[in-house]
């Protein structure tokens, strides 16, 4: 992961800044969301599934090298693209830059504001998963590292 | 007690004459949410009826004046608002009483809604006279609070709840209607017309059969009050429930109206001020209907305004309503079957204003979101109906709802936005 996750906000932020109306926001949102790789069947469980979402949405997380790498999916379009843009930004990064990296992008963008409220709520929902998972993780490795070194001494 | 004629609430007659014939322009007029815009400057085109109704003028200045001039207490004080406020809320309870043309005001339950209402008779007349092994009869229609309602009293009794399927038109199969009620029935509990499919059942003959196999009949009429007249003595209901906010009237009123003598035999649901006789620890005596159920200061100035909006209708006038309703219907289903993939769920023979549909694979929340981008305000999600969604094998519909102040420009503007929708995601 070359990108930082300020870098990764950014380029969002300036992704968006192209074009001039809604529509094209939309469209380019509904593109992101066609281009965006599905996950595996296994994760489409109700475990999995992010509650609070009006569309259906899967997120799954995998700690890598001290590294939460998401997987998620929605069975609507609008939301893959949103779904694209979170896992731009937090996926790959470690718990302590999740947890700590408010979404300022989505106000940024003011997709808020152009959502309906049960997809703004739904876009929350998936954020405070994405941190619980990161929380979660960080808090499995400090317990393991604790454990660990009690172990050694 | 006789309360004094107040010419500042007591100004109009309680019904009023009708104005005329129908004028879709005019009645546009009197709804001031109709000329919002939305996202910058799309006019609103409001699709979104059977989730609630908007409000006309009228409704929102009762209201306002209510709260200007006359608020009180109800039922309590001698002081002039007061009794103002009472005469004011029961004036509207006798405005239900005609809307319904029941026998009399006593038969008339100010609830929160139509949920409200049917949970009313469910813990109260259910929890009082179901058995263990007794049928309660709903249809694969209903909406959620007709199913959830009595699965809770359910539990509490030992009956059993039945269901009534419908076919793939979402027309109840009205043999296996027959079939199912039995001497166990003792409870049919179904709606008037479907929220979610549209489907008018045919409530005269439901409530005819339910008698004659010694069943009440419960009628949900939600989705029915805003669009016909209603007669609960020629339907000959036991109950019939409604929402005030759905036929004009603000949120958080609605009406159970029963039959006195089954009122009468109800025990009260809920406790507290204004349905009590007398109080002591020794024992309680409760008020006679309707305030049995009407405990704690009730939505007053929701009571009011749902008068109000109940005086607007019977001025517009349901013949007329009704008639723009039909051809509205029609215009609307066949513009929307131009639209290529588009999948009508809900085609009953008899049928009021509701267009669920899918069009292809394209998910309805994203047809909802794009189509509210371009002001065109629908719902999407399975509007508390799962059931009736599983019946067709999805989750979700988008769902366009008329009202008699849509036209057809409205219609217009739904399926080009439609359309533009199908385009940004195929």
């Amino acid at each position: 992961m070359t990108q930082t996750i300020a870098e990764a906000q950014k380029e969002i932020v300036e992704e968006f800044a192209f074009f001039d109306d809604w529509e094209q926001r939309f469209e380019h949102l509904i593109d992101l969301g066609k281009s965006h790789l599905d996950i595996p069947d296994e994760y489409k469980t109700e475990a999995y599934r992010v509650r609070g979402c009006q569309s259906t949405v899967w997120l799954h997380p995998e700690l890598k090298d001290g590294r939460v790498v998401f997987q998620a999916t929605s069975d609507a379009m609008i939301v893959r693209g949103l779904i694209a843009l979170l896992l731009k930004v937090y996926s790959g990064r470690t718990p302590e830059e999740i947890a700590s990296t408010p979404p300022k992008f989505v106000d940024e963008l003011g997709l808020n504001e152009h959502l309906t409220q049960g997809r703004a709520n739904g876009l929350a929902s998936m954020i405070e998963q994405i941190k619980l998972y990161a929380v979660a993780f960080g808090q499995l490795e400090k317990s393991h590292f604790g454990n660990g070194k009690e172990q050694g001494t | 007690m006789p309360i004094a004629h107040d010419p500042r609430i007591d100004g109009k007659p309680a019904t009023e004459p009708a104005r005329g014939p129908f004028d879709v322009e005019r009645v546009r007029a009197d709804f001031p949410t109709l000329r919002e815009t939305v996202h910058g400057d799309k006019p609103l085109a409001y699709l979104d009826n059977a989730a609630t109704s908007l409000k006309p003028q009228c409704v929102i200045d009762t209201l306002n004046d209510f709260y200007t001039h006359d608020n009180s207490n109800v039922h309590r004080g001698v002081h002039t608002l007061s009794q103002r406020a009472t005469f004011a809320f029961e004036r509207a309870r006798g405005k239900v009483k005609n809307l319904l043309n029941a026998e009399s005001e006593k038969e008339i339950v100010f609830t929160r809604g139509a949920t409200e209402a049917l949970n009313l008779v469910a813990q109260s007349y259910g929890g009082t006279f179901l058995k263990p092994g007794d049928e309660i009869l709903v249809s694969e229609m209903e909406h959620h609070a007709n199913i959830v309602s009595w699965q809770l009293i359910q539990e509490r009794t030992g009956a059993v709840l039945r269901v009534v399927p419908m076919d793939d038109t979402g027309e109840l199969r009205m043999d296996e209607f027959h079939r199912l009620l039995g001497e166990r029935t003792k409870i049919v509990s179904i709606v008037h017309i479907s929220n979610a499919l549209g489907t008018v059942n045919p409530i005269g003959e439901i409530v005819a059969a339910a008698h004659a196999a010694g069943a009440i009949a419960v009628v949900d009429g939600a989705q029915s009050v805003p669009h016909a007249r209603i007669d609960v003595r020629a339907m000959d209901a036991d109950f019939f429930v409604f929402s005030g906010h759905k036929v004009l009237g603000p949120t958080g009123i609605g009406v159970l109206y029963g039959k006195r003598e089954l009122l009468e035999s109800m025990p009260p649901w809920q406790g507290g001020g204004d349905m009590i006789d007398r109080v002591a620890f020794d024992g309680t005596t409760f008020n006679v209907i309707p305030h049995k159920f009407e405990a704690g200061t009730p939505h007053i100035a929701g009571a009011i305004g749902l008068g109000a909006a109940i005086d607007y209708l019977t001025r517009t006038g349901f013949d007329g309503i009704e008639e723009h309703e039909a051809k509205l219907l029609a215009y609307a289903t066949e513009r929307l079957l131009e639209v290529e993939g588009a999948r009508i769920f809900g085609t009953a023979g008899k049928k009021a204003g509701v267009l669920s549909f899918n069009v292809g694979d394209l998910h309805p929340h994203d047809l909802g979101s794009i189509m509210d981008m371009e002001g065109v305000a629908t719902r999407v999600g399975h509007h508390c109906a799962q059931p009736a969604m599983r019946h067709f094998g999805i989750s979700a519909t988008c769902r366009a709802s008329l009202a008699f102040y849509n036209d057809e420009g409205d219609i217009d503007r739904f399926i080009a936005a439609l359309n533009k929708a199908v385009r940004m995601l195929k």
